[in-house]
């Protein structure tokens, strides 16, 4: 059963501190959403941890399962067992999705997995989703709408199936029918209850569908307050007012 | 310029069969000025002695004929005059020139290969080839360039009415030759010319693609990838000469360089002259910097001399990988050099793509697979 932890981390970008001591424990079994105000700096939070090179860790640890991931490269990270679903995945010009899969299934399992098995799990999880099968010859991302982006991340989390998963408001720009897809997608990764969900939102909308264990309110980078999933159904009703005028 | 007088294109080349009509280059002449004349081996000055052997052959499908004929052959020189130093060099040099003919309306099963093989670079050499699809016929030709060399020469391509030509020429020659080409295609009326170059050996490779068109309706597309490694200069000149109405030429040329003293330049020029109503063109090209001490030069040049284009346009970039691409496959848990070469491979595959005939796309792709690998 896998742990991560975050100890007082500190993440500063173009030298302006954003994360200014951040501590969270995401166990296996576990779904934590993070909720907060644009600019509180959750999404720094999910980068720093995946390791892209323009969040520079000035303090604090994130360990899986004892091991400090910030010691590790990003694809060292991935195949350590975290995966990052991206709020904006990245057009990748000449690179087909299944080719794309296919290589970072080969490199999280150590071994490429056998043709046949791959293209049934790969059909299986874009039928899931509901993501036409010309998908997997398209180029990464390349003139998906933003819903299809999405589901493509999902698509990646189910079929790498990571130890933990940071979603980086996964929600944000689905409509109804696409969201409650995706969250379905997130449902049956967390169902065998042996991984853990890092949830970033700004909505509480998804929560609806991905009911979280744990609620943690990020405001000017720290981790406000915490609570059950009642602190959704506050945060529904007040807003993020009281969090931000503390800060201020 | 009086008010009657037509404007003239400042690109138009001189051309010429005669070696005294081009001077000795400098290097100072806008057409000389990226070479590193040091490194022709005497092919612009004439020192060079001509004792070195790049043995060609032709394989030819049924229907089509290949035959050695001699200088004086009314098909030689028919096409093109050469514009520069060495091409007039080799014109007036090589010794039995390779003329090789579809007929019309004749479509080949198979692709017509041509195989250079040079055999060292002690003394230089000289070549010359035509290919000549008659009306309405269609050809497919690899021109494929291995060994070590110091080899210049002239392929003319003359397509007919209505004919279609699709060229892949590979420059897959050992790291220490030298080749000055011009490769010049003649679009008759309603001809279709596809040219593909994968430059990706050598140490100084100057390959000029050139086209003219003699009817309306001729659509040209110039397609190119290189890959430069550390001490290579790899030159592509490019020049699409709009000289009849309602014509296309479209050019996009991809390249990565990585290592010390790499050298990538591309020269784009596309002149579409008064009478050359209703053309559309568009020219581009892309440079990878995968490493310090790489250059590229990038020169687009376009000289439009009448109001009435279709279109009309080019572009221009050079730049690292970008870091974005690569988070994403590693993120994924792809190894960075893994990731470094998917990225390239889709960056060039693209255009390889564009190749039609599926063998030739994969020993394309094989050859730059094998050059990522290196």
């Amino acid at each position: 059963m896998s742990t991560l932890e975050i100890r007082e981390l500190q993440v500063s970008v173009a030298d302006k501190e954003i994360l200014k001591g951040v501590n969270l424990t995401v166990r296996a079994g576990e779904t934590h959403a993070i909720m907060g105000p644009n600019g509180s700096g959750k999404s720094t939070l999910a980068y720093a941890i995946a390791g892209h090179p323009k969040y520079t860790i000035t303090g604090g640890q994130v360990l899986l399962d004892g091991v400090d991931l910030l010691e590790l490269s990003v694809d060292e990270r991935a195949r350590a067992g975290l995966f990052l679903a991206m709020q904006y995945p990245v057009e990748v010009p000449g690179v087909s999705v299944s080719n794309f899969l296919r290589s970072a299934v080969t490199a999280v399992r150590g071994e490429a997995p056998k043709l046949r098995e791959f293209s049934k799990d790969l059909k299986n999880g874009m039928d899931a989703l509901a993501i036409d099968p010309a998908f997997a010859t398209r180029n990464v991302n390349e003139g998906f709408s933003g819903g299809e982006k999405k589901r493509h991340e999902i698509l990646q989390l189910e079929l790498l199936k990571p130890k933990i998963a940071v979603l980086d408001e996964t929600d944000s720009g689905l409509d109804v029918d696409a969201l409650r897809v995706v969250s379905e997608g997130v449902n049956r990764f967390r169902a065998s209850g042996e991984t853990g969900v890092l949830l970033i939102t700004h909505y509480t909308r998804i929560l609806r569908y991905v009911k979280p264990d744990f609620v943690h309110v990020f405001s000017a980078g720290k981790i406000v307050e915490e609570g059950g999933p009642e602190l959704a159904d506050k945060l529904e009703a007040e807003g993020y007012e009281a969090y931000t005028k503390a800060s201020a | 310029m009086g008010l009657n007088e037509k404007p003239l294109s400042t690109l138009h080349e001189k051309s010429s069969y005669n070696l005294d009509d081009f001077s000795v280059p400098t290097g100072r002449e806008e057409k000389w000025r990226f070479t590193p004349l040091s490194r022709l081996k005497g092919l612009h000055d004439g020192t060079a002695e001509v004792t070195g052997q790049v043995v060609t052959q032709a394989y030819t499908p049924a229907g089509v004929s290949a035959e050695w004929v001699g200088r004086d052959d009314a098909r030689v020189g028919q096409a093109y005059a050469p514009t520069d130093r060495v091409s007039a060099q080799a014109y007036n040099a090589f010794e039995k020139a390779l003329v090789v003919t579809v007929p019309k309306e004749a479509v080949p099963a198979e692709p017509i290969q041509i195989e250079l093989r040079g055999g060292g670079t002690a003394g230089v050499a000289y070549g010359h080839i035509v290919v000549k699809v008659e009306p309405m016929a269609e050809a497919v030709v690899v021109l494929d360039h291995q060994g070590s060399a110091v080899y210049a020469d002239n392929v003319e391509f003359v397509v007919g009415d209505g004919a279609t030509l699709k060229v892949v020429s590979l420059q897959d020659w050992a790291d220490d030759a030298v080749h000055v080409s011009q490769h010049h295609a003649q679009l008759a009326k309603d001809a279709t010319f596809r040219s593909f170059v994968v430059t990706l050996g050598g140490d100084l490779v100057r390959l000029s693609p050139s086209v003219s068109y003699t009817g309306q309706g001729g659509d040209a597309d110039l397609s190119g990838v290189y890959f430069v490694d550390a001490g290579q200069h790899l030159e592509h000149r490019l020049l699409v000469d709009h000289s009849t109405p309602n014509c296309k030429s479209h050019v996009d040329y991809r390249g990565a360089l990585q290592g010390e003293d790499a050298h990538a330049v591309w020269i784009g020029d596309v002149i579409i002259r008064v009478e050359a109503e209703g053309t559309d063109t568009y020219e581009l090209n892309r440079n990878l910097i995968l490493t310090d001490g790489a250059r590229a030069d990038s020169v687009p040049n376009l000289e439009i001399l009448t109001g009435e284009v279709a279109g009309a346009g080019h572009a221009s970039t050079s730049g690292r990988l970008d870091d974005e691409h690569l988070f994403y496959l590693q993120a994924r848990g792809i190894p960075a050099d893994q990731a470094r070469r998917l990225v390239i491979r889709g960056f060039l595959g693209q255009l390889v793509d564009k190749i039609s005939v599926p063998e030739l796309r994969e020993r394309v792709l094989a050859k730059i697979e094998a050059e990522l690998e290196k």
